[in-house]
């Protein structure tokens, strides 16, 4: 048992395991943040601004006096959420907007590709810009605006995808023997492009945390003093030159979840292609 | 040309009358009123209502929206609520700056990029192919906002030696065009490694090769200028984030370009001003996309004929 798992693990691809690790550390971290922060990352005291680092406080702590290790550590939460709703929500939509679009053809399909091609054409932040000018800015409406603007990969993809899969045989095979769209399209069609979609979507989790910690760092997204890594180095960046720590340990952080998230889709891409 | 460039910019036209009328519709639906807002709240009742009336707001929404193309086209965007500028005199002092800020970044991603990938094409799986893979992923993982500060708390805070922020000299453009090459440095090394270890399994290479052509010959002219048309096309279809980038690079360092002057407006809510960098940011992605093909069909030759 032990000696095939570890023939299991000695297989994957060394990328696969270190994003694992990274972000298995992310979500113990979001689980347990209440165990391992040694403080409340909302308190202030403003007898104890710009600490070093030191046991009481390991990464040091604010302008405010809050503790930087305990709010990175309850940054976890806002960017795992991040990632999770932003990725669902656009998978979801563009998947099957790019799938029904390939399967029912005609008019609907060209409608479709082309709201696609219009929103791929807006650079991303600047879509999200305009959203968040329209809506106000918030953490759920900095979320909606990232997942639109990530919907044309996932329809693109999925789309070029389900018009490969209908020229295969067992495609040809259902539909002459009386399968209907959403049959084919369920049995047939979604079940086969899951994998690369799949792959898509740990590719993407990277730069929606990128996106969403740049939107909150530009004070668009969660609230001032929420612990979220981005909204922490927008404070934090008003103190270069008295304290370098605020914004040193959250940029940290991010670079490393990305990090982690993109050795995963890369690990994850490796492992299909073989 | 091909079918499929002439197809292309046959759509440009009529993808910018998309866009600009879905930002047009949107930006029109906002909660509260550009005249009242132009008028300053001191303003009374009839003040508000000449105004509403001099912008043509009384007017139905197509016809509107046919004023707003015709007044566009000619380069008049409208008056920003915010400085009382025309909005297309903003964008034009602004524009330069973005520009320059864009292709220096662009200038050092590609010093870097290409070497770099060749390099670590040439010796697949060695030290400096293990190196520069580790490399790129890293550099597109830092948030570009992170590495300006700290870019700036080396070279201002402590060295003293780079200006902190600000357009001053040429030397505040070191950190913003570095800070905003990271990502399409990443990508182009990427690309150019993953494109080179394509071609090189090729036929004709091999051929060379037997023919006894030496490695540096064999890379430079017979492998580098087929490897480089994905590269073309990557670099194009990147802008996009690019000019993300810039918002933020151009925000942290106070560099006045187009991104800045955005983040302004969508602070202030100054929409004539988010309407018309929003146009100015989707046709350069257009038209940029449409010259990266338009190079590619010149240098590859299964483009053109294809």
């Amino acid at each position: 048992m032990t000696g095939s798992f570890r023939t299991l693990i000695a297989r994957l691809p060394l990328s696969l395991l270190v994003g694992m690790v990274v972000i298995a550390f992310l979500v113990l971290g979001a689980l347990l943040a209440p165990l391992i922060s040694p403080a409340d990352p909302l308190a202030q005291d403003l007898y104890a601004t710009f600490q070093p680092m030191s046991s009481a406080h390991p990464f040091g702590t604010d302008a405010f006096g809050r503790d930087i290790f305990s709010r990175i550590v309850y940054g976890t939460r806002y960017s795992l959420a991040e990632v999770c709703i932003c990725i669902l929500v656009s998978c979801v939509m563009g998947t099957l907007a790019g799938m029904l679009a390939a399967l029912v053809g005609g008019y609907v399909e060209q409608a479709v590709m082309w709201a696609v091609d219009i929103i791929f054409a807006f650079p991303g932040i600047v879509l999200a810009l305009l959203i968040l000018s329209l809506l106000g800015p918030g953490f759920l409406n900095m979320l909606l605006a990232i997942s639109v603007f990530s919907i044309p990969v996932y329809a693109r993809l999925a789309h070029n995808l389900t018009h490969a899969l209908q020229r295969a045989e067992y495609v040809e095979a259902a539909r002459t023997l009386g399968a209907g769209t959403w049959r084919i399209l369920y049995v047939h069609v979604m079940r086969n492009a899951l994998g690369p979609i799949l792959v898509q979507s740990t590719l993407t989790a990277g730069s929606v945390i990128l996106a969403a910690s740049s939107l909150s760092f530009l004070g668009l997204g969660v609230a001032p003093a929420t612990p979220e890594w981005g909204a922490m180095m927008s404070d934090g960046r008003s103190y270069l030159g008295i304290d370098i720590l605020p914004s040193l340990f959250p940029g940290l952080t991010i670079t490393l979840a990305v990090l982690g998230f993109n050795l995963l889709g890369e690990g994850v891409r490796k492992v299909m292609d073989k | 040309m091909n079918a499929r460039l002439i197809n292309r910019v046959l759509m440009l036209p009529v993808v910018m009358v998309v866009v600009s009328f879905a930002v047009f519709v949107a930006v029109r639906h906002l909660p509260g009123d550009p005249a009242r807002m132009l008028a300053g709240t001191a303003a009374t009742q009839d003040t508000v209502d000449a105004v509403h009336h001099s912008l043509g707001l009384d007017r139905p929404a197509l016809r509107q929206y046919g004023t707003f193309m015709r007044a566009a086209l000619v380069g008049d965007l409208g008056i920003s609520i915010e400085s009382r500028q025309p909005v297309g005199q903003e964008i034009a002092h602004h524009f330069p700056y973005t520009l320059l800020l864009g292709l220096s970044a662009y200038a050092l991603a590609l010093c870097f990029g290409i070497p770099g990938g060749l390099a670590a094409a040439m010796f697949e799986d060695g030290i400096w192919d293990r190196i520069f893979m580790g490399m790129t992923i890293v550099l597109a993982s830092v948030p570009n906002f992170w590495f300006a500060l700290l870019l700036m708390e080396l070279f201002s805070v402590r060295l003293g030696v780079l200006p902190l922020m600000g357009a001053h000299s040429w030397s505040s453009l070191l950190m913003p065009s570095l800070t905003l090459a990271l990502m399409p440095m990443a990508l182009i090394g990427r690309m150019t490694r993953a494109s080179m270890l394509a071609v090189m399994s090729r036929d004709y290479i091999r051929t060379a090769r037997a023919k006894g052509v030496g490695l540096m010959r064999l890379c430079l002219r017979h492998a580098l200028p087929n490897a480089l048309p994905p590269v073309v096309t990557v670099i194009g279809m990147n802008l996009g984030s690019v000019i993300g980038g810039a918002v933020v690079t151009e925000t942290v360092f106070g560099w006045p370009g187009l991104g800045r002057l955005m983040i302004e407006a969508v602070r202030w809510r100054d929409y004539p001003v988010i309407e018309g960098v929003t146009l100015v940011a989707v046709l350069s992605v257009i038209l940029v996309n449409l010259v990266a093909d338009i190079i590619i069909s010149r240098i590859d030759p299964k483009a053109r004929h294809g």
